[in-house]
């Protein structure tokens, strides 16, 4: 059976992901236990990924930082897992029953984290409109906007991506994907690129 | 007035207005630190400075850093508090957002050892 789907991808989406020596994937079923326990697991996985990632890094300093390549790359590894992590879980549609996943791949002076989930057509188009703005805009500019508004308690202001692009300097591909079978479910696939 | 769980401490002390933060911080979306706020909130209906010591806080997500720019913007308009935030240049998220609070309220000094 032949099965057609709608594909919208922005930013730096990659389709075809190199193959690297190391890399990572893990899974978590949305339905295993209390949300609240889940939660603690995001950051565990997290600071997991930060450290075995980092193992692979000497422990040279950095020019202008008091923190070594091996520890920054640990630090940037959790922040980013974390927030690509809590993001997909936030915007997943639990009643597919479909693992939300986090993927990291090594290379030389890249990691790239892929992380996927599942949301209901309505949470992909809200996401999708975000990203339209977002990559438009003049990215410093539009990080205090958004701080701003945040702090004023004006909810979903998508601090995490900012974050993650601004102060990490992470680059960001999307891609949603409607599969004609699942008319009510949209895979929501991240990509997000780290120089090292 | 404290928190404490398996992950993190926050702790204030009145007679230096300080409050303390300690561990990994990262709660599920803003609603779930409305505690902290609170502490905070509290900190300042009185005291004319206010200190945040991060100096022992390894992790904070971005619902964290939310919500201390709430609280910084809060502190701004109150107009009558001086705000202090003590980081470490030896942990990596302070490096890299704390600048940004600042940006919400000039007068907030940001203290690096």
């Amino acid at each position: 059976m032949t099965q057609t789907s709608v594909i919208q991808t922005f930013g730096d989406f990659t389709q075809q992901i190199p193959s690297s020596q190391e890399y990572l994937t893990l899974h978590f079923s949305p339905s295993a236990a209390a949300r609240k326990r889940r939660w603690g697991n995001y950051g565990l996985s997290a600071d997991f990924l930060g450290d075995y990632f980092a193992a692979f890094f000497p422990g040279d300093e950095l020019p202008d930082s008091k923190i070594n390549q091996r520890d920054t790359v640990k630090a940037t590894v959790s922040y980013i897992a974390n927030e690509l992590l809590e993001n997909a879980v936030k915007y997943n549609d639990d009643s597919t029953g479909l693992p939300v996943s986090i993927s990291l791949h090594l290379y030389e002076h890249q990691i790239i984290f892929h992380v996927v989930n599942f949301a209901t057509p309505a949470i992909a188009e809200q996401y999708q409109a975000f990203i339209r703005v977002l990559l438009s805009a003049d990215l410093d500019e539009f990080y205090m906007t958004q701080l701003e508004k945040t702090a004023m308690g004006g909810g979903g202001s998508s601090m995490g991506v900012l974050t993650m692009m601004n102060d990490y300097a992470a680059q960001f591909g999307w891609q949603f994907q409607t599969i004609e079978s699942m008319p009510n479910v949209v895979k929501v696939d991240v990509m997000a690129y780290l120089n090292v | 007035m404290h928190i404490k769980t398996d992950d993190y401490t926050i702790r204030y002390e009145p007679e230096s207005a300080t409050a303390f933060f300690q561990g990994l911080l990262r709660l599920d979306g803003m609603e779930a630190y409305q505690p902290v706020m609170d502490i905070l909130l509290n900190a300042i209906e009185s005291a004319s400075s206010f200190t945040i010591n991060l100096r022992d806080l390894e992790f904070l997500n971005s619902s964290g850093i939310s919500m201390l720019s709430m609280f910084v913007v809060k502190a701004r308009d109150k107009g009558t508090v001086n705000l202090v935030f003590q980081g470490s240049e030896k942990i990596l998220w302070q490096t890299k957002s704390l600048k940004n609070l600042q940006r919400l309220m000039p007068s907030l000094k940001l203290e690096f050892v």
